[in-house]
């Protein structure tokens, strides 16, 4: 898994998102330890101030806990890992819509189109 | 510990009449990596000179770990110039046992490791290295102190783009953590990622000292798309190009 950083974004939110798609995809499985700050850094090219901040992040979310001897704990809350799962189909969601609108559909017709991709 | 590691207050500089540095206002805290951004001629290697005492100011104060520019803060700043200074005859080995000597704080082991990491062979003559190597040898020479004050010159400027990501790699994992990193650089969209901080030098004044969040988060673009907006090269007086 690459980490892909837009430009005209502050970078800490889109590592913070990013190491979230990852908890929740499972590359960081419940309850294992995330890597250390300085290896995300290093694996993304970012700063480690940077990186420590989008990890905060995650911490503030409930998806990580700091451990006083194992650095980050992924949680093993269902509850907690489900809501994150949710909240980025959501963000999936909104981003189809707003390129369906800007290639001029409706959204009840964006709606459509994609059952009948389903069926 | 204190609060900054570099202090600058109203810092000129001039070469004869023209001024280089015309009122330098700075403090940068330990542990961060900062980068010096300005166009050609801003003044960016006269204030990294300043800070290692290569130069001495004209007018105003500076100080790095709370100290005058001297013995003490020459032994805690690591200096990477922005060209070379060594004789081609010698060996990368040559110039680890002279900083070894030299520095209370250069790891030996590190460089060598370093080298290895970098793909460079370090019993090599300089003379046979290409310009990319030598660059590699030098940046080896400084991250391989354990300073307080890393002061970078151009570090990526004459390497391929690969090679640009790997270097920053090497800075990034093996500065020292309480140290601070400053790097002046006008390959801006290279280094952004890496940076807390950054300092645009315009004509030898501070334009602006932000981090690099806060300038994406106000500005809704990059550092880079910031610096060419402010440093767009205008047409002289009259002139068109």
């Amino acid at each position: 898994m690459d980490w892909k950083l837009d430009n005209n974004r502050p970078i800490w939110p889109q590592l913070s998102q990013q190491l979230a798609r990852r908890i929740i995809a499972g590359v960081y499985p419940p309850g294992s330890r995330l890597p250390a700050v300085r290896e995300l850094a290093a694996e993304a090219g970012v700063n480690p101030n940077t990186m420590q901040r989008a990890l905060a992040q995650l911490e503030q979310e409930g998806l990580a806990r700091a451990d006083r001897t194992a650095g980050r704990l992924v949680t093993q809350d269902f509850a907690v890992l489900e809501a994150a799962r949710l909240r980025e189909a959501e963000a999936v969601i909104r981003d189809y819509f707003e390129a369906m609108s800007s290639l001029g559909y409706s959204r009840e017709r964006a709606v459509e189109l994609l059952k009948e991709e389903f069926q | 510990m204190r609060d900054y590691l570099i202090e600058c207050r109203e810092l000129y500089k001039s070469y004869g009449l023209r001024p280089a540095l015309r009122g330098v206002n700075l403090d940068i805290g330990p542990g961060r990596i900062v980068g010096l951004l300005g166009p050609n001629g801003s003044g960016k290697t006269t204030l990294i000179k300043l800070l290692c005492g290569l130069l001495q100011p004209t007018r105003g104060t500076l100080a790095v770990d709370g100290q005058a520019i001297g013995p003490y803060t020459k032994s805690v700043v690591s200096y990477l110039p922005d060209r070379m200074y060594f004789a081609d005859w010698m060996k990368a080995t040559d110039l680890f046992d002279l900083f070894r000597d030299f520095y209370a704080d250069f790891d030996y082991e590190k460089a060598i490791a370093m080298c290895q990491s970098l793909g460079v062979e370090p019993r090599d003559r300089l003379k046979s290295m290409s310009k990319g190597t030598k660059e590699k040898v030098q940046l080896v020479l400084v991250m391989a102190r354990s300073a307080k004050l890393y002061l970078l010159d151009e570090p990526i400027a004459g390497v391929d783009p690969a090679a640009r990501d790997f270097i920053l790699r090497t800075i990034l994992t093996n500065y020292n953590e309480e140290g601070t990193v400053l790097i002046s650089t006008h390959l801006i969209s290279d280094v952004e990622k890496v940076l807390d901080e950054a300092i645009f030098l315009k004509e030898g004044k501070i334009s602006l000292h932000e981090t690099v969040d806060n300038i994406r988060e106000k500005e809704g673009k990059s550092v880079d798309a910031l610096f060419r907006e402010i440093f767009r090269a205008e047409p002289m007086e009259g002139g068109a190009f």
